[in-house]
């Protein structure tokens, strides 16, 4: 009997392993172990046996379904992974055949400078204002200290539109108005940054545009000096261009500031480059906008954003700014 | 304006390394934009003679030139110039020079031909900026003698300086000294010359009459005797050569070098062509001519200045050239030298309309000096006297009105206030006695006298520039305002950046067109032309100003198109202006943003604006077909965000298309963000996230055409009401078993409470509703 049990164990072994897939392995797992399986059938007759044999048989019995229930699952397990490995080949891709460079859009490089320098003054402290394009002569022009026929306004290739008397409206040529229109919105203290577009009458070149972007600075508060216009250019050029970099103040002239100063950064290399006009808020620009010289004093600086866009890049044209090639816009 | 060391160092003993003394001239804000060594580096360079000029066999833009260098034997050299005739004394850089810009001049082959040395233009030897062709040498020469010996050059330093609008007084070469000096601690001073003089007095031979006194602040005459034509000195002629001006004769030259030194711009007639021995100072009568020295005969308005003769002839244009009639000539003896004061608007205005530039008007115009008349004719007779020219007794001056110069009371706490300096009350005073400011003090304060040469300080803040030039910008002790306020965007600006990260996300890149537009572009594009023009544009193409984004993005599309750049997707974020409703002072101006699919549809063109509204969390908005001109008629529809229109979204018109000459489709969408973004979006509460199952039904009606399926969709959420969790359009068809003008809109709902697991009852319920709106409502049938 027991020699029977493990001539069936061999036997058993030898279909297991032959089962060629899932399938087969089926049928196999209930010829072995299932009612009419010898296995099953062998425990009916184990009744039939003296105590002693019982016990034996029984036991080996026990041990020879469990060994062909081991070889069973082994084998089965062994299948299933064949069947995955199969399964996973058939769905090998190559990515690099999928790879169609899907791409997001770009910020305009101008808006990327723009936002930076947002950025860091909203850091510092400062609010963002904004004024019209088109402009009023007294906002571009009176209001800021220049008195009609002043050679100061040659300094400036303006504009003009047919709008209202003739001269009276105009392309900004600065952003300096937005000093005034934030001065003329609220009392000090005032912190303030004025990004926009300016426009000049000049021959579009490598450095020219009738059109363009520029940054304003305006500090308008008690006890406000040059000293702090001076450091406030500092903080700003360590900031935005780097710890290696400095900046100086030279005397100038605009009729809006006074005293008036050309602000230039020092390149790590040593070179100089003029980066912008700046100065104390001349007391008959504060005294238009109904602010008390004696009481607020103030600074305002501004300078050519298109040019800080350039530098980072590199890029040697202005007009690439605003030829709107894709193969430009895309490298940003 | 440009200036020689030497000669700052007649009126100051100033001193330094020439990149030292630039960087002082640029923190007085005199800013230096070249220094330059002229006179020296010339060691080898000699005087020789054109013997003979050959064509080069084997090239067209060099010649053979044959000279002499004093031993009679032909040098032959290759030159690429050919302003010289035979007999000219030229510049040769000899076998072994090195020039002043480094080059080492050796004997080589050009094409094929020995050159044995290099003839020299006026640039590359520091004698000015001439460029075009060799110097032609003088006459008088010995041959083979150094040049800078026959010349008589030294070795100096030129600067070339940017002086600013406010600062006449640097137009001068005395004022550049001024501020060097006192910036180096130096003394500063005027050489105050004695010429003899001699004959009769001035006022027995010329008459002079101001009849306009605020064109003429000052009209001072004085007469030379004894005046005749010949070449300056050489020295003379050397320094006009530096600072950019041609030598003519020592009557002009004498004239330059005067207004270069002291800033006096000056006028010399002939006296004996003066008719009626008088001048006489008015406004030209309109349309009156003067014939001018360059020889153009000028025609002059009604508020430009003339000199007059005693016959009312105009024979000059005041402050900004002199008249041919009186000109100094071979045959002049007697001069009558005019040194004047203008009004700066009024030389600045005539100079402007006449488009007549001098060196003389660009003085005025800053505002000279009314003061310094006495010494530089003085000057100008000193500098004439070697030739023989004697300066008869008196001046003929008369006053006309110029600035009042009040004495000015400056606050030692208002300086130090303002520049964040500690300076004591006579540390001012100090400063500001260097550069001549006259000062006493006032208790704790100053009272200020201006000098005459320094129009622009009238007021304290002049004077607190003043002290801070001259104590140095760089002195300043530096530190930084803590703002009080916080740092921030305002939600406008916010939203604005999240509209450009939405289109950016979209895989849209930001274009910047400029806002100008060519005549005919606006109705190309089926706008309105009635826009903002700009009165004197450069170019006609950029005369308008856009009153839509739309000519300039199509613009973009077609020069991407014309490199082979077909299919972009772009957006613009920029201002546009038209004409205001009623009286208002400025143009309608605001801010848009406009979307352009090329390549794409109608549908492309929804979809972004659909993640606009999502981004915005803007998503109470309705679509409505609408036409509106240069938009696709058919496919356009006018974007309502709570019921206030917005914007159109949809393709433009192919019309329009054809017309800028895009050969694809545009889907397209223009927002005006102002109002856009001015409306309530975002901020919406929290909505808990439901734990109970939820179901899904699907319905598909069948709709005619003109329905459009944002109706079906309004009917169906207002039946389902708040058990509504979500519905989408999952399927449009077209076609059988659909009747044709028909279509098959087929929704996905899903239902779900908040409080309870729905029953079916319940879902069958709320089903019925939403089938019984959409029936009973629209032409709509539920499809089985």
């Amino acid at each position: 009997m027991i020699s029977d049990l493990d001539q069936h164990l061999a036997e058993a072994a030898t279909a297991i392993a032959t089962a060629g897939d899932l399938d087969a392995m089926r049928t196999v797992n209930s010829e072995l172990l299932g009612k009419q399986s010898v296995v099953t059938e062998a425990r009916k007759t184990l009744g039939g046996l003296d105590e002693d044999e019982r016990k034996a048989v029984g036991q080996r019995l026990n041990e020879v379904r469990a060994e062909i229930e081991a070889l069973v699952a082994a084998r089965r397990s062994a299948l299933e992974g064949e069947a995955r490995a199969e399964q996973l080949e058939e769905e090998r891709l190559d990515l690099t055949e999928l790879d169609r460079g899907r791409r997001l859009g770009h910020r305009h490089v101008v808006t990327q400078t723009w936002e930076r320098l947002e950025d860091l003054f909203v850091g510092m402290g400062y609010t963002v204002s904004e004024g019209p394009e088109i402009e009023d002569e007294w906002h571009n022009f009176g209001a800021l200290n220049f008195p009609p026929d002043h050679p100061a306004r040659d300094m400036y290739d303006t504009l003009y539109v047919d709008h209202g008397e003739p001269g009276s409206t105009l392309l900004r040529t600065h952003t300096s108005p937005v000093q005034i229109r934030v001065m003329e919105a609220g009392e000090p203290p005032i912190y303030s940054i004025m990004p926009g577009r300016v426009f000049r009458s000049d021959t579009a070149d490598a450095t020219h545009m009738p059109v363009f972007h520029q940054i304003e600075g305006l500090v308008v508060d008690r006890g406000i000096t040059f000293g702090d216009l001076a450091g406030t250019l500092e903080a700003f050029t360590r900031a935005y261009f780097g710890g290696d970099f400095t900046s100086r103040l030279r005397p100038s002239y605009f009729p809006f500031t006074e005293p008036s100063a050309e602000f230039d950064i020092r390149r790590p290399d040593g070179t100089w480059l003029e980066l912008a006009g700046c100065g104390m808020v001349h007391p008959n620009v504060l005294a238009a906008c109904d602010l008390d010289p004696e009481e607020w004093s103030g600074f305002a600086f501004g300078f050519g954003l298109d040019r800080l866009a350039l530098m980072r890049h590199g890029i040697d044209d202005l007009r690439e700014l605003f030829r709107n090639d894709h193969r430009f816009l895309s490298q940003f | 304006m440009k200036v020689l060391l030497s000669w700052l160092q007649e009126f100051a003993p100033v001193s330094g390394d020439p990149g030292e003394i630039g960087d002082q001239l640029s923190e007085l804000g005199l800013a230096v934009e070249g220094i330059t060594t002229v006179g020296a580096g010339l060691d080898g360079v000699v005087v020789a003679r054109v013997l003979d000029l050959r064509p080069h066999p084997d090239a067209d833009r060099i010649q053979l030139v044959d000279v002499d260098v004093g031993d009679g034997e032909a040098l032959q050299i290759c030159c690429g110039a050919f302003n010289m005739s035979a007999g000219d004394l030229v510049p040769l850089a000899t076998l072994g020079t090195t020039m002043p810009n480094g080059m080492e001049i050796a004997r080589r082959k050009m094409r094929g031909e020995w050159s044995n040395g290099m003839l020299c233009a006026a640039d590359e030897i520091g004698l000015g900026a001439d460029d075009e062709g060799i110097l032609i040498l003088d006459d008088d020469h010995e041959l083979g003698r150094p040049l800078a010996e026959a010349l008589e050059l030294r070795p100096d330093v030129l600067y070339d300086l940017e002086v600013n609008p406010n600062r006449p007084d640097a137009m001068s070469v005395a004022g550049v000294a001024r501020d060097l000096a006192a910036r180096q601690g130096v003394p500063f001073a005027r050489p105050e010359p004695s010429p003899d003089e001699a004959g009769e007095d001035a006022a027995r031979r010329l008459t002079v009459d101001v009849l306009d006194l605020d064109l003429c602040g000052r009209f001072a005459v004085r007469v030379l005797d004894g005046v005749s034509i010949g070449p300056s000195p050489r020295w003379m002629a050397n320094r006009l050569t530096a600072l950019g001006m041609r030598p003519i004769n020592r009557v002009v030259d004498v004239s330059n070098y005067v207004m270069l030194e002291l800033g006096q711009p000056n006028h010399t007639y002939d006296l004996d062509a003066v008719q009626g021995g008088a001048l006489r100072v008015r406004r030209a009568t309109e349309g009156e001519t003067v014939e001018t020295l360059d020889g153009v005969v000028r025609t002059l308005s009604a508020t430009d200045g003339v000199i007059a003769d005693g016959n009312d002839e105009a024979i000059g244009i005041a402050g900004i050239m002199g008249g041919a009639s009186t000109e100094i000539s071979e045959s002049t003896t007697s001069v009558a030298l005019e040194m004047a004061w203008w009004d700066p608007i009024s030389i600045t205005r005539s100079a402007r309309r006449l488009g007549l530039r001098s060196e003389a008007s660009a003085r005025f115009e800053r505002g000279a000096d009314p003061e310094v008349a006495d010494l530089a004719m003085r000057r100008f007779a000193e500098l004439l006297a070697e030739s023989g020219a004697t300066l008869t007794p008196g001046m003929v001056d008369v006053r006309g009105n110029t600035p009042a110069r009040e004495t000015i009371r400056v606050r030692t706490d208002r300086v130090n206030g303002l520049l964040g300096t500690g300076l004591e009350r006579d540390e001012i005073a100090g400063l500001l006695e260097s550069i001549e400011f006259s000062t006493r003090p006032a208790d704790d304060d100053l009272d200020v006298d201006i000098p005459s040469f320094r129009p622009d300080s009238a007021t304290e803040i002049d004077v607190v520039e003043e002290v801070a030039r001259i104590y140095g910008y760089h002195r300043i002790a530096r530190t930084v305002p803590q703002s009080t306020l916080t740092g921030s965007l305002t939600p406008y600006q916010t939203d604005r950046r999240a509209v450009r990260s939405a289109m950016v996300g979209m895989g849209l890149d930001e274009v910047m067109p400029v806002p100008f537009l060519a005549p005919g572009d606006l109705e190309r594009a089926g706008l309105e032309s009635d826009g903002i023009t700009v009165s004197n544009p450069l170019v006609a193409e950029e005369s308008v100003m856009r009153a839509s984004l739309r000519p300039g993005i199509l613009k973009t599309l077609v020069y991407n198109a014309s490199h082979r750049l077909h299919s972009l997707g772009v957006f613009e974020v920029g201002h546009v202006y038209r004409r205001p409703d009623g009286n208002q002072p400025l143009p309608d101006e605001r801010e848009h943003l406009a979307v352009a699919l090329a390549g794409q549809d109608a549908g492309a063109a929804v979809g972004v604006f659909s993640a606009l509204a999502d981004a915005l969390d803007a998503r109470r908005y309705h679509l409505a077909a609408h036409v509106t001109p240069g938009l696709h008629p058919t496919r356009t529809a006018q974007i309502d965000v709570d019921g206030v229109p917005v914007g159109y979204v949809g393709e433009v018109d192919p019309g329009v298309l054809d017309a800028f000459g895009v050969d694809e489709r545009v889907g397209w969408l223009e927002v005006d963000l102002e109002v856009l973004l001015g409306l309530p979006h975002g901020g919406r509460p929290y909505r808990p996230v439901s734990r109970y199952p939820s179901s899904d039904i699907d319905l598909a009606f069948e709709v005619d055409e003109a329905t459009p399926a944002a109706d079906v969709e309004a009917h169906l959420r207002e039946a389902a009401g708040d058990l509504l969790a979500d519905l989408t359009l999952f399927d449009v068809f077209r076609g059988a078993p659909v009747a044709d003008g028909r279509r098959s809109l087929a929704f996905t709902l899903r239902f779900q409470a908040d409080d309870r697991t729905l029953t079916d009852g319940e879902v069958a319920e709320v089903r019925k509703c939403c089938i019984d709106a959409v029936q009973g409502s629209l032409p709509a049938i539920l499809r089985g």
